[in-house]
């Protein structure tokens, strides 16, 4: 049994190329079963089509007419544990343009639950489901944020823990702020108020949000009513002063300042119970949780590391797996022609020695099956078959 | 027997204390303290079963039921792997106690009191309790100040090395604190009733008690909460290591 692949992946095509073979799940079904043995996998990063002895020169053609026009320079061949390896990488987020992240894995399993694989491709697809969920549990790579807004709304999360019912006051109505708003909506947190200078687009934005729309001079009155601040706008000068800010003796007051020149005088960083992040302290949050990212990615390859080899045990044995089967029925068939030369028997003597000798059998051949199993994951095993072969004059009886 | 019992129990607290320092085995730790747990709750009940009395009467028998409080209460509020700087904190000072207990006598199944058995019951018992309580929530208190001094000084691996959120630890301090005081005044009561029968004097170790107790009971009134808060529970931890740690033998 072999594995390959074909396929292209962001590391090697443009989005103008990978976007012409991007296929929907259901094209990608019907182009593995057109296949035969086959999984093809189509995301924004990467169409790949795994292939049990299967015909890499035809796949590569189907992936060709997709794209209109050659792919010989940019599209990659992986075969049997190099194959399996990249799948492996693949499930664990590991090759994707940011490591960890989660999608992937979700996209594995529905291109493997649309196709129809046989044995190969189904046990290599499993190791690779299971293989993406140790990654993500047994590994914190896909904990972290690794955008501003997302970065800021788990800041939030780390001063209040459940965001739920936390009432934010987003200043501002750009894109950023906007996003920011998203992610902390997201957690559970709600968008009370939203101030802008335009008054339509804090109508909008607050529509959306299902907040009331404030003007810019009436933050300071509703600083004592919420938990987040989150700021954003073009304002040349500071919006919020330290003397702005009530007293909060009770729970903390969390300001996100997203705009440059800043909003939020960073004197209140200093006040009792509030903290003030702005645009240079998320990015260094973000750089450092990328690095953290990169340095769990190291465990995640040891990881895939320990499938590949898990992979390769299991299609090793393989290859002995014939060799036992026609050992076993090699010594059946003997017993058998033994037995059929007794001369007649009462019922309850031939069934004890039809007992002793299937005991018999079992226990001779016990230890070579074992040993030639061991065999196989150390890379000698087709050396034992064919020797077990040779021995028993196994390939005469075929 | 019961002193057989004594190894499984510091194996389990020792490998969790040693396990906690790194992100990556803190489900083992948590296993540590679960069966080290076990382990001395099997210790207990063999003193209790071979002594006629209260069998933690001593100050390190005390000492021996003060650490299973401590790791008891431990094991039902933080037990997780999310709580890890708390068994960092709790844990190695949870073995280190169980050490000096064995050192002191306080694991062997040695004679009872001649003190009845409900009022050390009471007393000791409620009296540790809250002091286990105090422990744990002086861990929560001094994580609080850790991770809020983090948020101030903007530490790039915030979300790297997360602790629990700053309200979290503020709520699990205040919870603690006042459920371990009440704890503490039912011991208190036990122990002056039985001192006015008796007739005897207040100590040292009861002065510093009763001082733990004021500051505790400030730290409810004043409805504090955040830094102060954080760290007026340290205040009233530091008397009750006063009384647990420089005090103990004084009072038996």
């Amino acid at each position: 049994l072999s594995l390959s692949l074909v396929g292209i992946s962001h590391h090697v095509a443009p989005v103008e190329l990978r976007e012409r073979v991007a296929l929907s799940l259901e094209r990608a079904a019907s182009l593995a079963q057109a296949l035969g043995d086959a999984v093809c996998l189509s995301t924004c990063n990467r169409t790949e089509v795994y292939l049990a002895n299967g015909d890499e020169s035809r796949a590569l053609s189907s992936l060709e007419e997709l794209a209109g026009g050659p792919l010989r320079s940019v599209a990659y061949r992986l075969h049997d544990e190099a194959a399996a390896r990249h799948l492996f990488r693949v499930s664990a987020g590991l090759d994707s343009m940011i490591p960890g992240e989660s999608e992937i894995l979700g996209q594995v399993r529905a291109a493997f639950d649309a196709a129809s694989p046989g044995p190969l491709l189904d046990r290599v697809f499993r190791q690779a489901l299971h293989l993406g969920k140790r990654v993500r549990t047994e590994t914190a790579i896909g904990e972290n944020p690794v955008s501003v807004p997302a970065a800021a709304a788990a800041l939030a999360a780390q001063v209040f823990g459940d965001l739920h019912g936390r009432k934010v006051l987003l200043v501002g109505a750009g894109r950023i702020g906007e996003l920011a708003a998203g992610s902390l909506s997201a957690r559970g947190a709600s968008i009370a108020y939203v101030a802008n200078r335009s008054s339509s687009a804090a109508e909008d934005l607050a529509a959306r949000f299902g907040g009331a729309a404030l003007a810019l001079d009436e933050v300071p009155g509703k600083l004592g009513e919420v938990d987040v601040v989150l700021s954003s706008t073009a304002a040349p000068g500071l919006l919020i002063g330290r003397e702005d800010v009530p007293a909060r003796r009770r729970r903390p007051l969390f300001f996100i300042d997203i705009a440059v020149p800043r909003d939020v005088d960073p004197a209140v960083h200093a006040l009792d119970g509030c903290f003030l992040y702005d645009i240079d302290d998320l990015e260094a949050v973000v750089a450092e949780t990328l690095e953290g990212r990169m340095a769990e990615a190291e465990v995640a390859e040891r990881l895939v590391v320990e499938e590949t080899a898990r992979f390769s045990e299991w299609r090793a044995s393989l290859e002995v797996v014939p060799a036992i089967s026609s050992l076993r029925a090699h010594a059946e068939a003997i017993r058998a022609s033994s037995l059929a030369g007794l001369p007649s028997l009462p019922e309850h003597e031939r069934r004890r020695i039809e007992a002793v000798t299937a005991d018999l059998v079992n226990k001779l051949l016990h230890e070579p099956t074992v040993r030639m199993k061991l065999a196989a994951s150390e890379q000698d095993g087709l050396a034992y078959a064919e020797a077990i072969r040779y021995l028993f004059g196994l390939d005469e009886e075929r | 027997m019961a002193e057989v019992l004594f190894w499984p129990a510091l194996l389990g607290y020792g490998e969790a204390a040693i396990a906690y320092v790194s992100p990556s085995y803190s489900r083992l730790a948590t296993w540590g303290v679960r069966l080290g747990w076990l382990a001395q709750t099997a210790l207990l009940a063999a003193q209790a079963a071979h002594v006629d009395g209260f069998p933690w009467s001593s100050w390190a028998g005390s000492l021996n039921l003060f650490v299973w409080f401590v790791v008891g209460t431990y094991l039902i509020w933080g037990c997780q792997p999310r709580y890890r700087l708390v068994g960092l904190a709790v844990m190695p000072l949870a073995a280190l106690l169980f050490v000096v207990s064995r050192i002191g006598g306080g694991i062997s199944a040695g004679g009872g009191s001649s003190y009845g058995n409900l009022f050390l019951t009471v007393h000791v018992g409620f009296i540790l309790a809250a002091f286990a309580g105090f422990t744990l929530a002086a861990a929560l208190a001094g994580l609080y100040l850790v991770e809020e001094r983090r948020l101030r000084r903007r530490a790039p691996d915030i979300l790297r090395l997360r602790l629990p959120s700053l309200v979290t630890l503020d709520r699990l301090t205040v919870r603690t604190i006042a459920i371990s005081l009440p704890a503490l005044t039912i011991g208190l009561v036990a122990g002056f009733i039985r001192l006015r029968e008796d007739g005897g004097g207040v100590d040292a170790l009861m002065g510093v008690t009763i001082l733990a107790w004021l500051v505790y009971a400030g730290f409810l009134v004043s409805r504090s909460r955040g830094r102060r808060a954080a760290e007026l529970a340290l205040v009233g931890f530091a008397f009750v290591l006063v009384a647990r740690i420089v005090l103990a033998g004084s009072h038996f």
